[in-house]
């Protein structure tokens, strides 16, 4: 089996890490894998703020490498639940009205997969050889949660991971505030959104915080570490990478 | 009461009510509680049961909402059969109107009301002050916030955005009593008081809920009981419904029911669900001399018109997208600066008032989707919000920003998006604007805890630490990274988990 990586432009850019962990997750699992240098962004920060030309000029681009890369490639992964449901979701949208677009993009989202939910549902692995010791607590970012429907594979492969305690903090599903653009057209909101995550965080009384979507974390992450926080925040590809109870 | 009449008023709105912790109680508070009744309610019924319910709920409402031509005729042909008056209201104003001439030909003094989202959307209040009649609201949560001179701040817990003690403060200031904050003498209070108002009403005036075409029924639903007190002591009842309120027939009725009640208050039924058909026939009978239902447009049509935000009309006025939303439990009703809050209320009033003058609402979201979760007739919000962002921004349908301050904030915007899209074109532009931003980062960033320079960006960085730009990207280390795992590969030498077979097969 051969997976080709939408890293995601948060990814490539700020958290690379995230990346290798994907890689090594992979090569771990037997699994050989593919990245696609031409590749850049989803679209979804212009098509979220309404900019529907700017957009769709980007999702064509997208699609056509998408294509590409599964005529050598089983199966596309994005470690994002909000990327990936861009692609799966919202193209159909992005290119209404133009039916030959939208099978494509139709075509393109039966194998376009979120990491959890690759994972789990189509790789059957629940147990990825991992081991981390302490208190892990998840939350469930919106359009992975809501759009793609996953909330038990990352809970699942959490559980599996030697060493973790795992905990539920209160409303796990709420939103962290971060919403793109949102978290700078409306900071005080924003603000006021992680503000009320990072209490749930401090009262499940984790070590650590894992999600699926680098952006949550950044929101997230960026406001525990101004309030002097020690959980740490992590992309659930690093704890599944992680080795003799560290990572 | 703020209005939206520039789109910088939100703001100012907004960050009024995240400062003001009496009301950040009462919102945490009540939504809190309306949210947990309503998945207790839902647990009851069983989620298998609830998605039958949604789905039949939309289906009727696909069905009503694509034949409305029909069902409103019908509909008035009936109400007028049984001796009711049509009046069919193309604007505000046409509504406002026909109610002021009527109480003024009917020498009406005092008219009750009960809570109407409709009669907050045309303003009929101050219409029918100016006339010199006294309009007294009778619902509980209507009655406070008419006391205080305030606008309701939720779809159906008007006085929300107030704690109990708000309440005991406001009925000692106006009327006069010792200050009490038990909420079932308060309420004892308000009834002693409203009572009195009720045996002076010349005329009623109430919403609809439901409006059933076959049967020329109006169907109203509360709790309190002064609905049908408003309906039927007075001698001259109005009902406003807006032209979505119809529904086929009276079968269609209880999906409803049990949908509406249950996601507001987590009720199985209302308290008091009233069937209104025409007028009396004899003087036996209980009941007002005159009824009148107006049916409003107001800018529904359009949204008829409009495939992608038709679905603004399904809307029951439930209040649960409210209460589950976490902007508004931040924010409050009041902030989104007309009658209808939250997720709903950022999708209508763009379309009631004008996409210029709400333009900031449909951007106050996150796109978390809870709205679209918890609604009883599945309106897809997100969708929603997405396409008025996408008509506001690109269609030029709200041009018509008020300052030159938000007209170069949106040039600006704009600039940012054509640059990012020219930027993200090709790999290799893309390789170069990641470049230039870590040189900007080197040369105008300030170095964080960890060292590493970012730019202080005060919208973000003035309560979070910005996550700076990784010295190597992704696509910069993925040639070792992929030297790495051929070799692993090829040595063995990690430990491999096994696939299931098919999968290595593939």
């Amino acid at each position: 089996m051969r997976v080709s990586l939408f890293i995601t432009c948060v990814v490539d850019q700020f958290y690379p890490q995230v990346g290798e962990a994907v890689v090594q997750l992979f090569t771990n699992l037997g699994v050989e894998v593919g990245f696609n240098a031409e590749q850049t962004c989803c679209g979804q920060p212009a098509y979220n703020t309404g900019y529907r030309r700017e957009a769709r000029a980007v999702a064509v681009q997208m699609l056509r490498l998408f294509e590409r890369e599964l005529q050598t490639s089983d199966y596309l992964i994005a470690p994002s639940g909000s990327c990936t449901a861009m692609v799966k979701n919202s193209y159909r949208e992005l290119f209404s009205g133009e039916p030959e677009l939208q099978q494509r993009a139709q075509r393109v989202g039966e194998r376009f997969y979120e990491l959890s939910q690759f994972l789990v549902d189509v790789l059957g692995v629940e147990e990825v050889g991992a081991s981390f010791n302490g208190r892990v607590t998840y939350h469930d970012s919106c359009h992975l949660l809501r759009e793609l429907g996953v909330s038990s594979a990352p809970r699942k492969l959490i559980r599996a991971v030697r060493g973790v305690e795992f905990v539920e903090m209160h409303a796990p599903d709420a939103c962290c505030g971060f919403g793109g653009t949102f978290s700078v057209k409306y900071p005080e909101i924003s603000t006021a959104m992680v503000a009320e995550k990072a209490i749930n965080i401090a009262r499940s009384q984790a070590d650590m915080v894992v999600a699926c979507d680098a952006s949550c974390l950044m929101q997230t992450a960026g406001f525990l570490s101004r309030e002097g926080s020690n959980v740490r925040c992590l992309h659930l590809a690093e704890l599944l990478a992680s080795r003799n109870g560290d990572c | 009461m703020e209005h939206l009449d520039q789109p910088e008023t939100f703001a100012e709105n907004y960050r009024r009510a995240l400062i003001n912790p009496s009301l950040q109680k009462a919102l945490t508070t009540a939504t809190g509680k309306a949210l947990d009744a309503r998945n207790h309610a839902l647990a009851d019924v069983g989620e298998e049961r609830w998605q039958q319910l949604r789905a039949r709920a939309r289906a009727i409402k696909e069905h009503t909402i694509d034949n409305l031509d029909y069902y409103l005729e019908q509909l008035a042909a009936n109400v007028e059969r049984s001796g009711g008056h049509i009046f069919w209201a193309k604007s505000a104003s046409d509504a406002r109107q026909y109610i002021v001439e009527l109480a003024a030909r009917r020498s009406v003094k005092v008219a009750v009301k009960s809570k109407s989202m409709m009669t907050e959307e045309i303003e009929l209040n101050p219409a029918l002050e100016a006339a010199g009649i006294e309009a007294v609201e009778t619902d509980l949560g209507e009655y406070i916030v008419q006391l205080a001179n305030e606008r309701p701040s939720h779809i159906n817990m008007p006085a929300i955005h107030k704690t109990r003690g708000d309440v005991a403060d406001l009925f000692t200031e106006k009327l006069g009593v010792e200050r009490n904050e038990d909420i079932s003498e308060m309420a004892a209070l308000a009834r002693r008081v409203l009572r009195q108002r009720f045996a002076e009403a010349q005329m009623g005036i109430t919403g609809v809920n439901y409006a059933i075409a076959d049967t020329g029924t109006v169907v109203l639903v509360e709790n309190e009981g002064n609905i049908r007190l408003t309906n039927s002591l007075p001698r001259v009842h109005v009902a406003l419904m807006g032209i979505e309120k119809v529904i086929p027939q009276l079968s269609d009725l209880d999906v409803f029911i049990k949908l509406l009640s249950r996601s507001a208050s987590g009720q199985k039924i209302c308290s008091y669900v009233s069937f209104l058909t025409g007028v009396k026939t004899s003087q036996r009978e209980e009941g007002p001399d005159e009824f009148h239902l107006i049916i409003l447009d107001n800018g529904r049509v359009e949204m008829l018109a409009n495939p992608h935000l038709r679905e603004s009309l399904f809307c029951i006025r439930c209040g649960a997208c409210l209460n589950v939303c976490p902007v508004y439990e931040k924010i409050g009703g009041h902030a989104y600066g007309w009658v209808y809050p939250g997720p709903i209320g950022a999708i209508l009033t763009p379309q009631l008032i004008g996409r210029e003058r709400a333009a900031a609402l449909p951007f106050a979201s996150t796109l978390c989707g809870a709205c679209r979760d918890v609604c009883p007739v599945k309106i897809n919000l997100p969708e929603m919000l997405l396409h008025l962002r996408h008509e506001i921004k690109e269609t030029g349908r709200a041009t018509k920003v008020t300052s030159r301050l938000n007209r170069l904030a949106e040039f600006l915007e704009h600039s940012v998006f054509k640059f990012w899209a020219a930027a993200i074109k090709t790999s290799l532009r893309y390789r170069v604007a990641a470049h230039a931003a870590r040189a900007t980062h080197a040369l105008f960033g300030r170095r964080n805890k960890d060292g590493a320079r970012v730019l202080s960006f005060s919208r973000w960085t003035n309560t979070r630490e910005a996550t700076p730009l990784a010295k190597r990207s992704f696509r910069e280390r993925w040639p070792e990274l992929i030297k790495s795992a051929e070799e692993t590969a090829e040595a063995k030498v990690v430990e491999t988990i096994a696939l299931p077979t098919s999968m290595n097969n593939r």
